[in-house]
């Protein structure tokens, strides 16, 4: 079972504890209001949190005894000892459900059902529908529902302004019923000697694509519809496909849409080069009606493309991830042992095997990316399983928040994906908290009431970045230092940049937070999120903004098991830098390296930059070569040069974790075998970093 | 820029759900009583973004309102939307006529009221 059943499990726990303390108190002082929104609370927690967990039986069987203290809070019902007692009994079989599953319709479970549904009759003739089930009903028939594609020719009259009609609003409203491809048609504008500025001489096409019927597309244009001339067409049902059939041709399109007749096309198709550049050349259609019906095709062809992928995803099979993470752990032993033949081959300088050797590299490369790409999953998932958390907890702290996603396709790691859940939910838990202000305070801060929280996926070279932005208060660097200072973080006197200002939330023991309330500060810090992102080897950046919103970036690898490093020498051990990281490599002569040494900075092209030495980090011993290898690794956008010996080459890194003794040795992530079966070990660089800056 | 819309009822309490709804979607607004104390209201200076009238008011009516605003340069192209009771459907053609952008029935929720700014102001 997943991090986040457990830790319902253990809110769940305390809520029903409380629960049997509220209800015996309500025994004694049966018209306590506050007594009973606290029951009622308790119960709306579980059963909200109960479904978003995968607890459905919970929930469902709470919902009931939910619905009857939202009547006792409004006052329909009143609390007796009969309700009180059902009451305890309900909690006795939540537990039970939330210790041993069960589906919660077993004959005890169904009486108190029963019980509880008379008891709310009783109070009330009128049923409530569950919000919550509406929602899910309305959301599970849209799923259903299958989406077309229309053909939508908008030409509004051309005094269409007189009467303050505005087309763009309309546009845009049709924007947002689904996925729209839109063309103005501008041929009928005249020249400026004949243009009259009062008027409208741009016409539209849309192609729409939408789960919603054509009545609703109509009464998009309910204000103007007799100010203007309105086709609508259905073009294309999803679904509806057959196996290589193309879309309709441009000329086909043309004459649907009756921009030119059959009669006038077929005379036009006699003679040859391009339809497209004919008819524009003969004058029997404008350019742009040409473009719409090109970019009708497109249309067509992305809407189905996206059809042909969804019914692939039928035909696809669920494989364990144990499975998975077996063939990659094979894959990886087999680069290592493809790194050996190659090494020999080229040892023995036997032209076959070197043959052979290249022919297995090839291969092993190409095995590996597709059984990396196997693991890949589209991020969207992830994000979607916060749409229910924003919401409940909004409604909890009375805030007004809607989520929006973009990049919900760029595919992560699995490994990765898991690892980020818990570090998104506290992020985004903050956003709500902390982040988006009461829905007064924004109005008096002359925003929207409505707080916006915006979850983005991208990709980036060999990252990815994440960024949940929201456009609440900000961060005020202020208020943060002088926080940090009263908590003995940093010195009092520390000069610190804005952007290490807004660092400091993510150090250990700091906390904005003035009251802990129940959504965040659970003891939990954002020091707990920076270390688990720092643990995928990823980083994290905030940006903010007082009064206008705070931005967290996530920048995390594509993946984790296997990398790009580049495998570097120090005496006799060796190294590897994620590639990733690596800006160049550069050398310095034995003085300049005592120099850098010395100071701890280098000067290259004119440039200083902070420097490490490996020897010393490691307490290698031995002599440094005369002329010192430095590579510059660019770490959290600043660059810094590590010295080294040798720097070997590019290495086809197979991560190997640590075993529990060396697993918190710092500045190390984990180990690789190299082709002659030596131990190179990868280095952690952010870790290093801190720890070397800490030290002094 | 937080857009200004004027609403001009002679109902208090109309005027007061319309205010508050759009308040809350962090839109300016102005009221006013009927169609000559818009008019008093909008020739002070004070510019509208988009104006939403009651039909029957007493002074001057929405239709008159609509005539004035639509002759006056500065409100040429402005979205006028008509309150109107649902039987009125003759009202609404007047209304269209006159230069109205659009309407909505009485009564109406803040949802409905809402998407018609949408629908309209953008």
């Amino acid at each position: 079972m997943d991090v986040h059943a457990e830790a319902f499990k253990e809110e769940a726990y305390e809520l029903l504890t409380e629960l049997e303390t509220s209800l015996l108190e309500l025994e004694e002082r049966p018209d306590d209001s506050e007594v009973v929104g606290r029951v009622f609370r308790a119960m709306h927690t579980i059963k909200g949190s109960g479904a978003m967990f995968g607890f459905d039986a919970v929930s469902e069987f709470t919902h009931e005894v939910e619905t009857a203290f939202d009547r006792v809070r409004e006052g329909m019902i009143k609390v007796t000892p009969e309700l009180i007692s059902m009451t305890l009994q309900a909690r006795d079989k939540i537990l039970e459900l939330l210790n041993n599953g069960g589906d919660g319709k077993d004959a005890d479970a169904r009486r108190i059902v029963t019980e509880f549904q008379r008891i709310c009759c009783c109070g009330e003739t009128t049923e409530n529908v569950d919000p919550v089930a509406e929602d899910f009903g309305a959301a599970l028939h849209a799923g259903m529902e299958r989406r077309r594609t229309y053909r939508i020719r908008f030409k509004p009259v051309p005094s269409f302004f007189a009467n303050g009609s505005n087309p763009l609003p309309l546009l845009n409203e049709l924007r947002e019923m689904g996925e729209s491809t839109v063309i103005a048609h501008l041929d009928a504008i005249p020249m400026l000697a004949d243009y009259v500025p009062d008027e409208c001489y741009t016409f539209w096409d849309i192609i729409l694509t939408t789960d919603q019927d054509e009545n609703a597309i109509r009464d998009v244009f309910i204000f103007v519809e007799d100010q203007c001339e309105l086709t609508i067409d259905i073009i294309h049902v999803d679904g509806e496909l057959e196996d290589n059939e193309e879309y309709k041709r441009l000329g086909e399109i043309l004459v649907e849409r009756g921009d030119i007749s059959t009669e006038a096309l077929n005379e036009i198709i006699g003679h040859q080069p391009r339809l497209g550049e004919k008819l524009v050349a003969s004058k029997a259609v404008d350019q742009s009606m040409i473009d719409a019906a090109l970019l009708e095709q497109q249309h067509i062809a992305k809407i189905r493309e996206k059809d042909v992928q969804k019914v692939k995803a039928v035909t696809s099979i669920k494989v364990d991830s144990l499975r998975l993470d077996n063939m990659v752990d094979l894959v990886g032993e087999l680069v290592t042992v493809q790194a050996r033949l190659t090494q020999k081959a080229e040892n023995n300088q036997d032209p076959d095997l070197l043959l052979i050797a290249e022919e297995v590299e090839r291969l092993t490369t190409e095995l590996r990316d597709n059984t990396m790409s196997i693991r890949m999953l589209p991020i969207g998932s992830t994000f979607s399983k916060f749409r229910r958390l924003v919401r409940d907890l909004s409604r909890d702290l009375g805030k007004q928040i809607e989520m929006t996603t973009e990049g919900a396709e760029t595919e992560l790691d699995k490994t990765v994906i898991d690892q980020l859940n818990d570090p998104l939910v506290h992020i985004i838990r903050n956003s709500i908290d902390h982040g988006i202000e009461a829905p007064d305070v924004r109005l008096a801060n002359g925003k929207p009431k409505e707080g916006v929280i915006r979850l983005a996926a991208h990709h980036s070279g060999a990252f990815v970045l994440i960024e949940i932005s929201d456009n609440g208060a900000g961060l005020d660097p202020e208020k943060l230092r002088n926080k940090a200072v009263s908590k003995g973080l940093i010195a009092p006197d520390a000069d610190l940049s804005v952007d290490e200002c807004f660092a400091l939330i993510l150090e250990a023991g700091f906390s904005t937070a003035e009251k802990v309330t129940d959504v965040s500060g659970r003891g939990v810090g954002m020091d707990v999120v920076r270390r688990s992102i720092e643990n995928l080897r990823g980083e994290i950046g905030i940006t903010s903004k007082l009064g206008v919103g705070t931005t967290i970036t996530l920048k995390l690898p594509l993946t984790l098991a296997i990398i790009d490093g580049l495998l570097v020498q120090i005496s006799d051990d060796f190294f590897v830098i994620p590639l990733s990281m690596v800006e160049e490599c550069v050398e310095l002569s034995r003085e300049e390296a005592l120099l850098a040494k010395t100071r701890s900075m280098m000067s290259f092209r004119g440039e200083l930059f902070s420097y490490i030495s490996l020897r010393d980090s490691f307490a290698i011993p031995g002599d440094p070569p005369a002329i010192e290898r430095v590579v510059l690794a660019s770490v959290k956008g600043e660059k810094i040069g590590f010295g080294v010996d040798q720097v070997v080459g590019q290495h086809q890194t197979v991560i190997k974790t640590l075993s529990n003794v060396y697993r918190d040795v710092v500045g190390i992530s984990g180990a690789t075998i190299l082709g002659d079966g030596s131990v190179a070990l990868v280095l952690d660089v952010n870790q290093l970093v801190v720890e070397t800056t800490h030290n002094g | 820029m937080a857009k200004n819309i004027i609403t001009v009822d002679d109902s208090a309490s109309v005027r007061q759900m319309v205010s508050f709804t759009l308040k809350g979607a962090g839109y300016e607004v102005m009221e006013a009583c009927d169609g000559k104390d818009a008019l008093a209201k909008l020739s002070a200076g004070s510019k509208a973004d988009m104006v939403i009238t009651d039909l029957n008011m007493p002074n001057m009516n929405g239709i008159e309102l609509i005539k004035a605003l639509r002759a006056n340069p500065a409100y040429k192209f402005v979205p006028i939307v008509l309150l109107t009771t649902e039987s009125q459907d003759s009202k609404k053609q007047e209304g269209k006529a006159a230069g109205a952008t659009g309407w909505i029935v009485k009564p109406f929720k803040p949802d409905q009221l809402l998407s018609v700014i949408k629908k309209v102001l953008g």
